[in-house]
Formats: C-alpha cells, sequence, structure tokens
C-alpha cells in the first residue's frame, strides 16, 4: 500500500469507502510527511470525511473537503482545493470518492492530471454482504459502471466484506472464495482484506494483506 | 447468519417490498429517503418491474392510485415536504378505498426544514393529512429488520382492509446500516375482485371512485369504511412491552426515540428505577390497551419525540389522563440522547 502517490476509493454505494480511506490515510501518515484525504463525494450529504476532522487533524493530514460538507446543504458540492491533489506532487493522497457510477462521475476532472502523472492506485470496494454486489457477476457489473463514469480503469481490490456490528472472523473467511472469484474474473489483486482490529489475530495468515480497521465514526453512534 | 445482509434502511424498504410482489414504484428523489428510489431505480428492471421517477410527488402518488386501481401492489416514498404534496393523493387513495404502500422517512420541518432525522410527521401520519375523514395504517419501524419486516406487513394489511398503509420512519432509520435477515414467509396477495382488470366482456365494469355526490351515499361509505377502520383497531393493533411489569415510570416512544429510551431504561434500572417502555409499532392504529393498563401502577409517562409533542396526546388519551404524562424531545433534526432521557426518568422518579 502506498507505493503509488494517489490512492483512489471507489466502490458501490455503502461499501464503506470512506471508512477506509480515513484509516487508509492515518496508516500512510505513518510513513510519509505529507498526507492528503480528499472528500469527493457527490452522492451523499452524510457519513462524510469531515466526520473525523478531529481525528485526521490529530494526525497532521490535510482533509481536502468542500466547506459545505456536513453542513446539512444537500448539494454535490466539489472542494475548492481539490486540484491539489494533482498539482502538489509532494503530497501522498487518498481519495474518498462516492458511491456507484454517479460518485465516480467526479473523476471527469481529476483524471487528465492523474493519468498523465501516472502514479496512481484505484481500489475497488467489496463487501459479499451488501446485497448488490453479493456475488462476482453483480460486483463486475457495478465495477464496470463505475470505471465506465470515471474513464479510468482499477488497479486492485479491496474486501471489505462486513456485517456492520455483527461481523466476525467467520464472516470475513466466508468472502474470501467471493473476493478471490472477483480477483480472478478481474485479473486484479486484492489489496487488501480490511477487517475490524479485533480480528486481525483470529485471521492471520487466512486472508490477504489484512488491513486493521478502526470505525471511525459511526452516524447512528454519534447521534445516539 | 450466514444469510443475513448490511443494508441502508431505506434500501431494506425498497427490497422488503419487492419481496412482497410490488413491480411498480413511483417516486421523486428528497433526502433522507433517495436511496429508495435509487434501489429500485437498480432492481425494478431487472425483474420486469417499473421504476419511473415521476414529474413530481403528486405524479407519482397518483400512479400509485392507479396500479393499486388494477389490484397490483405499489408503493410510493418521500420525506415530509413530499409527503405533504401526496397529501391529495392519499386522501383519494382512502376515498376509493385503494391498498398501496406510502413511505415517509421524515425530516426537520415545518417547510423544507433540514435534513436530519425527525418524528414531526406524527400528527399528518395519524391524523390525516389529507382532507376528509380517513386513516392511514401507520407502521413505525425501529430497527432496519423492522423495515423490512413492516414493509411487507404494510402490503398485507393494506390489501387485507382496503386500505393504504403509511410506513413513517425518520432520517436515522433510512440511514442507518445493520444486518438485515430478508428471508421472511411471503404470503400471497389475496384476490382483488373489485379491481379494474378489464371485464373481458364477463362481468359489469369495477368502478374505482372517491367521487360521490348523493349525501345519503357519501354518508353510507364514511360509515361502512369506519367500521373496517374498527377491525383493524380489533384486529391489527402492534406494541412491543419493555420492563413494563413493575415499572413505576413508563417511556412511551416509537422509531429511533425508541432506542434511545431502551438505553435510558436499562441504565435507570442498574441505579434501582423501576423504569420500562411502551413501544407502539401501530401508530394508527395507536395502542391504547397497554397504556391503560399502565396507568394502574406507573406514576408517571414520559413521552420522548423527535417533536415538539405530538404522540404524547395519544399517550394522554389513551391513559385518560389517570397520570401525569410529560414530555421529553428533541426537534429540528436533533435526537434525544439517553442522558437526557434518563434525567427526565430520574427527575419523574422524585
Amino acid at each position: 500500500m502506498g507505493e503509488k502517490r494517489v490512492t483512489l476509493i471507489l466502490g458501490h454505494y455503502g461499501s464503506g469507502k470512506t471508512n477506509i480511506a480515513v484509516n487508509l490515510a492515518l496508516a500512510l501518515k505513518k510513513t510519509h510527511e505529507k498526507v492528503a484525504i480528499a472528500d469527493l463525494d457527490i452522492v451523499n450529504p452524510y457519513f462524510r470525511t469531515k466526520d473525523s476532522l478531529s481525528v485526521i487533524e490529530e494526525a497532521g493530514i490535510r482533509l481536502i473537503s468542500s466547506e459545505y460538507a456536513n453542513t446539512n446543504l444537500d448539494i454535490p458540492a466539489l472542494p475548492q482545493d481539490m486540484y491539489a491533489v494533482t498539482d502538489d506532487k509532494s503530497m501522498t493522497c487518498v481519495l474518498d470518492i462516492g458511491g456507484d457510477d454517479r460518485g465516480a462521475l467526479v473523476l471527469g476532472r481529476l483524471r487528465p492530471g492523474l493519468v498523465e502523472e501516472d502514479n496512481y492506485e484505484m481500489l475497488l470496494v467489496i463487501n459479499k454482504y451488501r446485497p448488490l454486489t453479493q456475488d462476482a457477476p453483480s460486483c463486475l457489473e457495478v465495477m464496470a459502471e463505475i470505471e465506465a463514469a470515471a474513464n479510468m480503469r482499477f488497479t486492485g481490490i479491496i474486501n471489505n466484506s462486513n456485517l456492520g456490528a455483527e461481523t466476525t472472523a467467520e464472516t470475513v473467511l466466508d468472502s474470501l472464495y467471493y473476493a478471490r472469484e472477483i480477483a480472478r474474473l478481474t485479473g486484479l489483486p486484492i489489496v487488501m482484506t480490511t477487517v475490524k482490529k479485533e480480528l486481525v489475530k483470529e485471521l492471520e495468515g487466512k486472508a490477504e494483506n489484512l488491513f486493521p480497521l478502526t470505525l471511525q465514526k459511526n452516524f447512528i453512534e454519534s447521534k445516539i | 447468519m450466514a444469510d443475513k445482509v448490511l443494508m441502508k434502511g431505506n434500501e431494506a424498504i425498497a427490497e422488503a417490498a419487492i419481496k412482497a410482489g410490488c413491480r411498480h414504484y413511483f417516486g421523486y428523489p428528497i433526502t433522507p429517503q433517495t436511496e429508495v428510489a435509487a434501489y429500485m431505480a437498480k432492481r425494478m428492471p431487472k425483474i420486469g418491474g417499473t421504476f419511473l421517477q415521476a414529474e413530481s410527488e403528486i405524479a407519482a402518488i397518483n400512479m400509485v392510485y392507479g396500479v393499486a386501481s388494477a389490484g397490483l401492489r405499489a408503493m410510493t416514498s418521500s420525506s415530509s415536504p413530499g409527503i405533504s404534496l401526496k397529501g391529495e393523493g392519499i386522501s383519494y387513495l382512502a376515498g376509493a378505498d385503494l391498498p398501496a404502500l406510502v413511505v415517509n422517512v421524515q425530516r426537520g420541518g415545518p417547510g423544507l426544514g433540514g435534513i436530519q432525522p425527525s418524528q414531526s410527521d406524527y400528527f399528518q401520519a395519524t391524523r390525516g393529512g389529507g382532507h376528509g375523514d380517513y386513516h392511514l395504517i401507520v407502521l413505525a419501524p425501529s430497527s432496519v429488520q423492522e423495515m423490512a419486516e413492516l414493509t411487507v406487513k404494510g402490503f398485507e394489511l393494506a390489501d387485507k382492509y382496503r386500505m393504504t398503509a403509511m410506513i413513517l420512519a425518520d432520517g436515522t432509520m433510512g440511514q442507518m446500516m445493520e444486518p438485515v435477515d430478508l428471508n421472511f414467509d411471503i404470503k400471497p396477495a389475496p384476490e382483488k375482485p373489485w379491481a379494474t382488470t378489464g371485464t373481458k366482456m364477463q362481468r359489469k365494469h369495477n368502478v374505482v371512485n372517491s367521487l360521490s355526490l348523493i349525501p345519503e351515499e357519501l354518508e353510507k361509505l364514511n360509515i361502512a369504511r369506519f367500521e373496517r377502520y374498527d377491525l383493524v383497531k380489533k384486529n391489527e393493533t402492534m406494541y412491543e412491552e419493555y420492563m413494563m411489569d413493575d415499572a413505576e415510570i413508563a417511556i412511551a416512544a416509537f422509531g429511533i426515540a425508541a432506542r434511545v429510551s431502551k438505553n435510558a431504561v436499562k441504565e435507570a434500572r442498574k441505579r434501582g428505577i423501576k423504569a420500562g417502555l411502551i413501544r407502539p409499532i401501530t401508530l394508527w392504529p395507536f395502542p391504547d390497551a397497554p397504556f391503560k393498563k399502565a396507568a394502574e401502577h406507573v406514576k408517571e409517562f414520559i413521552s420522548v419525540e423527535l417533536s415538539m409533542g405530538q404522540m404524547i396526546e395519544d399517550v394522554r388519551l389513551a391513559s385518560e389522563c389517570k397520570v401525569k404524562v410529560s414530555l421529553c424531545n428533541r426537534v429540528g433534526g436533533m435526537i434525544p440522547s439517553p442522558e437526557q432521557v434518563l434525567d427526565a426518568i430520574v427527575k419523574a422518579s422524585k
């Protein structure tokens, strides 16, 4: 991870992209001086990168986010400083893109710079337990839609298969065949299997590239 | 376990509706319910159904009227301001005795309000919202699982009583993700001999209409409709009681407020305060019985709501004002915290 300067996180709506992006930025900050996370979500006014503002700021990570994010103003606004992602090549960036093909449209603006520099990874977040991506064919369909909207190709897969609070090691193990099938059909590597921290020990050696996740901010937990 | 999926409440409603045999969905986007429409847009074409983004909420509810007239399961969904626009169509559905499902994922109001959760459409849902003497069967889920199950229930009850049912959820219920088991039994929809399915020259025309110009007849229709409503009251009232057996303080709360309140009740019990919770699942018909019973042994009801106090009126009516009924609330898109509810319980216990 982090061998390329820019990591793009895309996937189906509700697949866990924002939480992964924040965790990834925090991990990258340990080995990289200048790290930024960009919230380019034009789909959902809730569950934004900005929810984790204090964690991000505390770690010394730059947050590139629309000034309207988390203001309840329900408009698909982009950050005014989004071009810093391609302009400042000294910065390691994680891009948190909105869900599905609608979310990926946002890359139309950044694509020329990213392709020209050719120093990015574009990762597809998958979750076997989301009904619209529950098997390889449906997942490939969503993937093709995203690629068409982004006009860019994926370079790797993040297996984030989980059942929320009810996730166990079994839940993750039951998703491995699914993830490997998608990897086989697309020829893409599984660059991460994301699991909550408590499960890492149990799953060590059993899944590809375990990446421990901390649930950054849960909309409900934050409210109740 | 292995059969569970992870869904947003809005998605669970959409998938459950499809499982219930709904093949006609008409909507118009509005936060925080847009996922219902987005999900239907993806799924309906694949299963030979119809997803239609109407030109307005008013158009959408009238498309529901059309499909319901033909005897098929139809639904629409929106959030508070959009439901107001549908009000006229909902009244027409009631006037024509049409079964349909309307979903309201409430947001703060009045007016355009905001996009955070609210329960301030309780009056609108249970007292009408449209004109005329009518009721909707109003179902209030408090988990993603219930979003799915009550959607199916809504279709079943609607068909059984020729009434329009409403899922009264809120932004939290719509947006939250939880594991859900969608493998429930679906009963086939009943025969609808009244539906406008074409006479094939074999029978008289069926007429679906809410217009009735002869007052004697319109009076009869209204009275007959309310006799049917009485059956719904008798047979279909649903609620959950939590730690009510020996309760001295009883919370009344539905939906997200009930989840918060349950945590507060647990905490109160740890502190030795005998608190309990009555959670109406049907808001119409309102579950009078548990409140009437509880009024014999509690010293105070606390209505916990995301409104300025709407369900509290039904709590007072149901308990016949025998004991004090107080309000614990947040509004405008805010949600009461368990601490706030606990404070209210502690105060009531003194």
